[in-house]
């Protein structure tokens, strides 16, 4: 049976049709991983022990879950040092909710330490390898997830997201990375990073897989405080609407790209175009405010957050703190002292509502915006070392959506000339995950370029 | 020598006694239980946990606000506090900055008023216990409630301090809200003292916070220990350092713990882990209709409905439960008395006066205590042949006691009255028994 490149639903269909078992599906991905892992670096923890359901929407089917979800009684580390002997009591709600849902869980992936990173170099345990080119960086921090579902190490896996973390990697391996609407899935049990930014999300071969899983962990959390009322929708229904839209275009969006990305993100809007849809220019705020918006704003929650690895729980001390941890750490103390807190912070707050109110504003003229997820492709392992801000220059296409807390998809568009794959974005507006998601896949249905996925898979047979 | 005056400042803690903590929901009760036995990721600080308020301790909050007089704010917020300390498993402290929940209050004390700042809500720390060499943590008091009230500098001296703590302490036990105990830390008092100058209109440029006193006598003598030494380092011509100190008890002083030369940078900023809170005016009014008759509007009640001394009805509403207590003994004793028809005058006066001196016990229930205030207040029958020797005798064994009633001293007549009562074993009316005497006497 080749299951390779399958996705969950045609795993699913197997499964439902008797021709392959649960067990099988299992044992499948266990071998693939023991075989390929020690090249790429995407699993830090294996988990081998399978708590077995047969009911639910994911029955039987394997995930790989970011290193930064707390799992009960199974390592946890956010790929840091500082919880290297870190065994968490209690399990997140996304885990929780995916386990309710009948899923099985294989290892724990790889990420930048404390997911501050946009290439995975920064986690203690070693860079992630680009599946399409092993001397190039997956992206970050979810780097390890992307990998998993690029090799297919995992049919789908879950990351985070803070301003890129799924959709960048997701772009620069190749697959589909869902960044729901900030509030639409619980935080809780997710290792902290910036707290008004941080948002679990899928990443997945299709997006009928991805509306899968936000169908499963979307939704209120009564651990959660800042999760949103507002109810999670039955997403796979939502795919059948094949709603026409119109897509907002902002030139600010295409600065600074390189040439191969702008194109083949242009070409795939003709397509759109093709499909019905209409396009509009759009003015934004352009990007590069976001980016010190977001450099202070996320500098601060670090400082605060990374306030209880303080040498005194967790079996390791604060030198286990890697050197971009310990920067972020003093640049966010820094902006909320005494006397620059206004200059700041408050600024930052400031400027970040002119972004909401902007893109709410967009958002009464168009349905979604369409923009490249990152300005170029994959980087080559250690190139990142040379550039301060790095992750922040990289995500600057992303910051934006972040800050605002709007949803936002990234889909393959095509190869540039290293073969390298280049993504593109499309946002949407408040708990509109549905609209991303339907005009996501009907793009995927009319085009090939997900065929990518699977010559990207053709090393790891 | 110069003429000094202090200004004293308050900060009070309270722990709210809600079943669970502030934001989770382990038992908030911790008293005597086993160390860490009530502790989960929350109030563990664990990575990825999150914190989710309790609404109970929030309303809580604003029915306290409410007590003092304060203006409650319609929108609000938690911040994080930032510091390091063992007993802080998250390296901040949930608390309120810059829009705590209710402020600009006041509690009118004997005459006087006293301004409240703010009331604001927190989580409490974790308790450290030192054994010997170690420093062990328990987490139990981790995330419980706790309620900041501070007051605005208008104290001058210790004793309006004290009967001021006092009152606030009566008044949060009326809310129900804490057993505000000092003993067991349910309460915890901070002075802020510092002394001027006569006249002098201005704040001092320094103060002197006090830390870990555990009873009112305690604060009260710190306060003036704090005066004294501050006014001679004043007389001397220096100025005395700003700093905290503690209060050791058994030599009545204070002692320097921590100079705010090195004042803390808490990094005050929004909890973003718990949206802002925003209160209707119906969900404020909702609360206030909780907002029970306080102590001293019960007091003043009691002298002008009731007709009782200032100083009974004070002490009967110091206890929300006496007050309880005696005014249902009251409507209980009244209803019998008019079925009897026993004509008994004063009856909420008399009700006080067996309550307040301890005449007959308030841990029977009411209706036995009805019964035997009847017993006590019935006019008793006077076996007047009897009462005619007793008191002939007792005349003639305390010439001196006569002497000084009829030399004006009018009180004399109570001890002759006393000894009489003695001696019929209680089975005569004073009244007559006074009488009695004074017609003898003369």
């Amino acid at each position: 049976m080749k299951i390779l490149g399958k996705s969950i639903k045609e795993i699913r269909n197997l499964v439902d049709k008797k021709e392959i078992s649960v067990n099988e599906v299992f044992d499948y991905f266990i071998k693939r991983i023991d075989k390929y892992n020690p090249e790429l670096n995407v699993y830090l923890t294996k988990i081998e022990n399978k708590e077995e359901s047969n009911t639910g929407k994911l029955f039987g089917i394997p995930l790989a879950i970011k290193d930064n979800f707390c799992m009960k009684r199974i390592r946890t580390t956010a790929s840091s040092k500082v919880l290297s002997d870190f065994i968490p009591t209690y399990e997140s709600t996304v885990t929780s909710r995916l386990k309710k849902a009948g899923a099985l869980f294989l290892g724990k992936t790889n990420m930048d330490a404390w997911a501050h990173g946009s290439s995975t170099e920064t986690s203690d345990y070693g860079p992630t390898k680009n599946p399409w080119d092993k001397t190039r960086s997956p992206g970050g921090s979810s780097g390890g997830s992307a990998v998993a579902v690029s090799a297919y190490l995992t049919p789908a896996a879950i990351g985070s997201e803070t301003a890129g973390s799924i959709k960048q990697p997701a772009a620069w391996s190749g697959v589909v990375g869902l960044k729901p609407t900030y509030g639409r899935v619980s935080r809780y049990g997710v290792v902290a990073m910036e707290s008004t930014l941080d948002c679990p999300g899928p990443l997945t071969l299709t997006v009928e897989d991805a509306a899968l899983i936000l169908e499963v962990i979307a939704g209120h959390d009564p651990y959660d405080a800042t999760t949103s009322p507002i109810k999670g929708e039955n997403y796979l229904d939502i795919l059948n609407k094949s709603e026409k839209m119109t897509i907002g275009i902002s030139d600010d969006y295409f600065e600074g790209v390189d040439d191969e990305v702008k194109e083949k993100t242009l070409n795939a809007i003709k397509i759109l175009e093709k499909l019905g849809h209409k396009t509009k220019k759009i003015k934004l705020i352009p990007p590069k405010y976001a980016i010190s918006v977001y450099t202070i704003i996320q500098r601060a929650g670090v400082s605060s957050n990374l306030g209880r690895y303080d040498g005194i729980r967790y079996g390791n001390d604060r030198g286990k703190f890697g050197e971009e941890a310990k920067r972020r750490i003093m640049l966010g103390a820094y902006t909320l002292s005494a006397g620059y807190y206004d200059a700041y912070y408050k600024k930052a707050q400031k400027v970040r509502t002119l972004i909401i109110e902007d893109f709410k504003k967009a958002f009464k003229e168009v349905d979604v915006i369409v923009a490249p997820t990152t300005p170029i492709t994959a980087l080559k392992l250690g190139e990142f070392e040379k550039y301060p801000f790095f992750g922040e220059v990289m995500d600057q296409l992303n910051e934006p959506g972040a800050i605002a807390g709007v949803p936002g998809i990234s889909v393959p568009v095509g190869l540039d000339k290293k073969c390298l794959p280049i993504g593109m974005q499309i946002l949407g507006n408040y708990f509109e995950e549905g609209k991303i998601l339907d005009i996501a896949n009907q793009f995927e249905k009319e085009t090939d370029f997900f065929g990518i996925i699977k010559k990207g898979m053709k090393n790891y047979e | 020598m110069n003429k000094y005056k202090p200004v004293i400042g308050l900060e009070i803690h309270v722990e709210l006694k809600t079943k669970s903590k502030m934001f989770c929901q382990c038992s908030g009760n911790y008293f005597g239980k086993k160390p860490n036995s009530q502790v989960c990721p929350v109030c563990l600080g664990m990575p990825g946990a999150l914190p989710v308020p309790n609404k109970r301790a929030i309303e809580w909050t604003i029915l306290i606000g409410q007590a003092l007089n304060c203006h409650i704010n319609h929108d609000s917020k938690f911040d994080r506090k930032h510091y390091f300390y063992p007993d802080l498993p998250k390296g901040y402290q949930i608390s309120q900055y810059d829009n705590p929940i209710a402020s600009n209050g006041k509690v009118v004390v004997s005459n006087k008023s006293f301004g409240i700042t703010r009331v604001h809500l927190e989580e409490d720390t974790a308790k450290l216990i030192h054994d010997g060499n170690e420093t062990l943590v328990d987490f139990n008091r981790s995330g419980v409630p706790l309620v900041e009230i501070v007051t605005e500098p208008d104290f001058e001296n210790s004793d309006d301090v004290k009967r001021f703590l006092e009152e606030l302490q009566v008044i949060i036990r009326y809310l129900d809200v804490s057993d505000a105990d000092m003993e067991k830390g349910t309460m915890r008092l901070e002075p802020n003292i510092s002394v001027k100058l006569e006249g002098q209109r201005k704040l001092p440029n320094y103060k002197v916070e006090i830390k870990n006193i555990n009873s009112f006598s305690f604060v009260k003598k710190s306060i003036e220990y704090e005066i004294k030494r501050q006014t001679e380092i004043l007389e001397k011509g220096e100025t005395p350092k700003q700093e905290t100190r503690g209060f050791n008890e058994a030599k009545g002083k204070t002692f320097s713990q921590r100079s705010k030369e090195e004042a803390q940078d808490y990094r005050y900023f929004p909890e973003p882990d718990i949206p802002p809170m925003k209160f209707s005016e119906e969900f404020i009014e909702e609360i206030n209709k909780e907002l029970p008759e306080l102590p001293s509007k019960k007091t003043e009640r009691y002298v002008k409905e009731f007709g009782l001394k200032y100083q009974d009805a004070f002490i009967i509403t110091r206890s929300r439960e006496l007050a309880k207590y005696f005014e249902e003994a009251n409507s209980k004793f009244k209803i019998q008395n008019l079925k009897l028809n026993l004509k008994i005058n004063n009856v909420e006066q008399n009700i006080a006066n067996l309550i307040v001196n301890k005449k007959i016990p308030v841990n029977i229930t009411v209706d036995e205590f009805v019964k035997r205030a009847f017993s006590e207040l019935t006019p008793k029958e006077t076996d007047l042949g009897k009462l005619d020797i007793i008191i002939k005798r007792l005349i003639e064994e305390n010439k001196k006691v006569v002497d000084d009633y009829k030399n004006g001293k009018t009180n004399a007549i109570m001890f002759l009255v006393g000894q009489v009562m003695k001696e019929m074993k209680g089975q005569a009316d004073a009244q007559i028994v006074r009488n009695k005497i004074i017609e003898k006497i003369r």
